[in-house]
C-alpha cells in the first residue's frame, strides 16, 4: 500500500494531479491512499515551494506541475 | 511589423462583415479583431522563445541565490527575479514560506512577491505591442520600484513581528541555519538538453495561452467597447487634466476589480487612446493587478491582520503616488 500525498493550496492543478494519479493507480491495479495536504505549515515542512507537489511514503518525488503519466506509472510500479 | 494585423482586421471588418468604415460599431469590431489576432500570435511565439531561455530557472534556484545575499542588493535581486521567474499565484504561499524558512528577510521576499504579478513576459509583450517601448520601460521601472521600495519599507517597520507564529518560527530557524552555510538542502540542478528545453517551452506556451486567452478576449472586448462606444472626448473632458482626486479614485476602483496584467493592458491602451492621463491609467491598472482580495485572503494564512492591513495601505499609497508623479511629469516626457 502506497501512501501518496498531494501538496497544494487547492488550486485546479492540484485537483487534476489527484485525479490523474488515481486513474493511473486504478489502471495498474495498485493499491494507494491519496490524501490532499493543503495546510501551508505542512507544505513548508516538506520544503516544497512550487505546488502541486507529490509525496510518496514521505519522500518528495515531484514539484511544480501536474506530473506526466509516465512518471506516475514509474512511481507506482516501483512499489511492487 | 504589425501592419499585417491591421490589414487582416480591415479585410475582415469591411470586406467580410461588410461594416461601413465610418460607424462606431465598425471601429470597435476593427479594434477587437486587430488586437486579438495580434496578441494571440505574439503570445504563442514569445512565450515559447522566452520559456526556452529560462527553462532552468525556478523558485528553488532563486531562493538559494537570494539566501545570504546582502540586503542592499537583496531587494533589487528579489524584485528582478520576481519579474522573470514564472510561478502560479496559487504557489505564492509556499514560495513565501520557502523563502522565509531559508532565512531570507520578509522585505526581500515581498519584493519578489509584489513585483511578480506586475511584471511578467506576457505583460511586457502586450505593452510593447500596444503602447510602445517607452511606456513599457516606464511600466517596468515603476513596477520594480514599487516592489523594491515596498520591501525596504516592510523591513524598516520590522514586518516579521506580525507574521503568523509558525512562519515567524520558521524565519528564526532559517536565520540560524543560514549562518552555518550550505545547510539548506538544495535540489540537484541538472543542465537541460535542447530537447527538454523545447518540451518545457512548448508546455509553457500551451499552458499560459490556455490560461490567458479568455483574459485577452475580455480585456480587448472591454477596450473595444470603450473605444467604440464611449463618446469621443468624454474621458478627456472629464478626467483629462489629471485632476488630483482622479488618481486615488482610480486606485480604489481598481481594488474590487480583479484581473491579471493580460486582461488589463488592452483596457489601458483604450483608456490612454481616449485621453485618460498616463498616471491615472497606470494607477488604475496596477491596483487592479496587484491588490486583489483573493490574494490577500491567501496571505492571511501566513500574516496577521495588522500586517495585511499595512500591506494593503502601502499598495494604495504607492499606486496613488505613482499616478500623481506620472501625471505631473507626462508633459515633459
Amino acid at each position: 500500500m502506497k501512501d501518496i500525498k498531494v501538496l497544494g493550496s487547492g488550486c485546479a492543478k492540484c485537483e487534476k494531479t489527484i485525479t490523474v494519479i488515481d486513474t493511473v493507480a486504478r489502471e495498474l491495479n495498485v493499491a494507494v491512499t491519496i490524501t490532499k495536504e493543503t495546510s501551508p505549515e505542512s507544505i513548508m515542512s516538506y520544503g516544497v515551494m512550487s505546488t502541486p507537489a507529490v509525496v510518496i511514503d514521505n519522500a518528495v518525488v515531484h514539484t511544480g506541475s501536474i506530473p506526466h503519466r509516465d512518471k506516475i506509472e514509474q512511481w507506482l510500479k516501483n512499489s511492487e | 511589423m504589425f501592419q499585417v494585423f491591421t490589414d487582416f482586421a480591415s479585410w475582415l471588418t469591411y470586406r467580410v462583415l461588410k461594416l461601413s468604415a465610418d460607424t462606431k460599431a465598425a471601429d470597435a469590431v476593427h479594434f477587437f479583431i486587430e488586437d486579438v489576432s495580434k496578441i494571440f500570435v505574439l503570445l504563442i511565439a514569445m512565450i515559447y522563445i522566452i520559456a526556452l531561455l529560462r527553462a532552468s530557472l525556478n523558485v528553488e534556484r532563486v531562493r538559494d541565490y537570494l539566501a545570504g545575499k546582502h540586503r542592499g542588493v537583496g531587494y533589487l535581486m528579489g524584485s528582478s527575479f520576481g519579474a522573470i521567474t514564472p510561478f502560479c499565484s496559487c504557489s505564492s504561499i509556499p514560495v513565501f514560506l520557502g523563502f522565509t524558512s531559508a532565512g531570507i528577510p520578509v522585505g526581500i521576499t515581498m519584493s519578489f512577491l509584489l513585483t511578480s504579478p506586475l511584471i511578467n513576459e506576457v505583460a511586457v509583450l502586450l505593452l510593447m505591442s500596444l503602447l510602445g517601448w517607452k511606456f513599457t520601460i516606464l511600466y517596468v521601472v515603476v513596477g520594480m520600484a514599487v516592489g523594491i521600495l515596498g520591501g525596504i519599507f516592510l523591513d524598516l517597520i520590522k514586518a516579521e513581528r506580525w507574521l503568523q507564529s509558525f512562519a515567524a518560527e520558521a524565519l528564526k530557524r532559517g536565520r540560524q541555519t543560514a549562518s552555518d552555510k550550505n545547510s539548506i538542502d538544495t535540489l540537484p540542478v541538472d543542465s537541460l538538453q535542447f530537447r527538454e528545453r523545447h518540451q518545457f517551452a512548448k508546455n509553457e506556451a500551451m499552458e499560459i495561452f490556455g490560461r490567458v486567452w479568455k483574459w485577452v478576449i475580455v480585456g480587448v472586448g472591454l477596450g473595444a467597447a470603450l473605444h467604440g462606444f464611449v463618446p469621443d472626448g468624454w474621458i478627456k473632458a472629464h478626467l483629462g487634466d489629471g485632476q488630483w482626486w482622479s488618481v486615488p479614485a482610480a486606485v480604489l476602483l481598481g481594488i474590487p476589480l480583479y484581473s491579471n496584467a493580460t486582461g488589463v493592458i488592452p483596457v489601458m491602451e483604450s483608456l490612454i487612446a481616449n485621453g485618460l492621463p498616463v498616471g491615472t491609467t497606470l494607477a488604475f491598472c496596477m491596483s487592479t493587478v496587484a491588490a486583489s482580495f483573493p490574494e490577500f485572503i491567501l496571505l492571511k494564512q501566513v500574516m496577521q491582520w495588522r500586517l495585511l492591513a499595512i500591506l494593503f495601505c502601502m499598495l494604495l499609497v504607492s499606486f496613488t503616488v505613482v499616478g500623481w508623479v506620472f501625471n505631473a511629469f507626462t508633459p515633459y516626457l
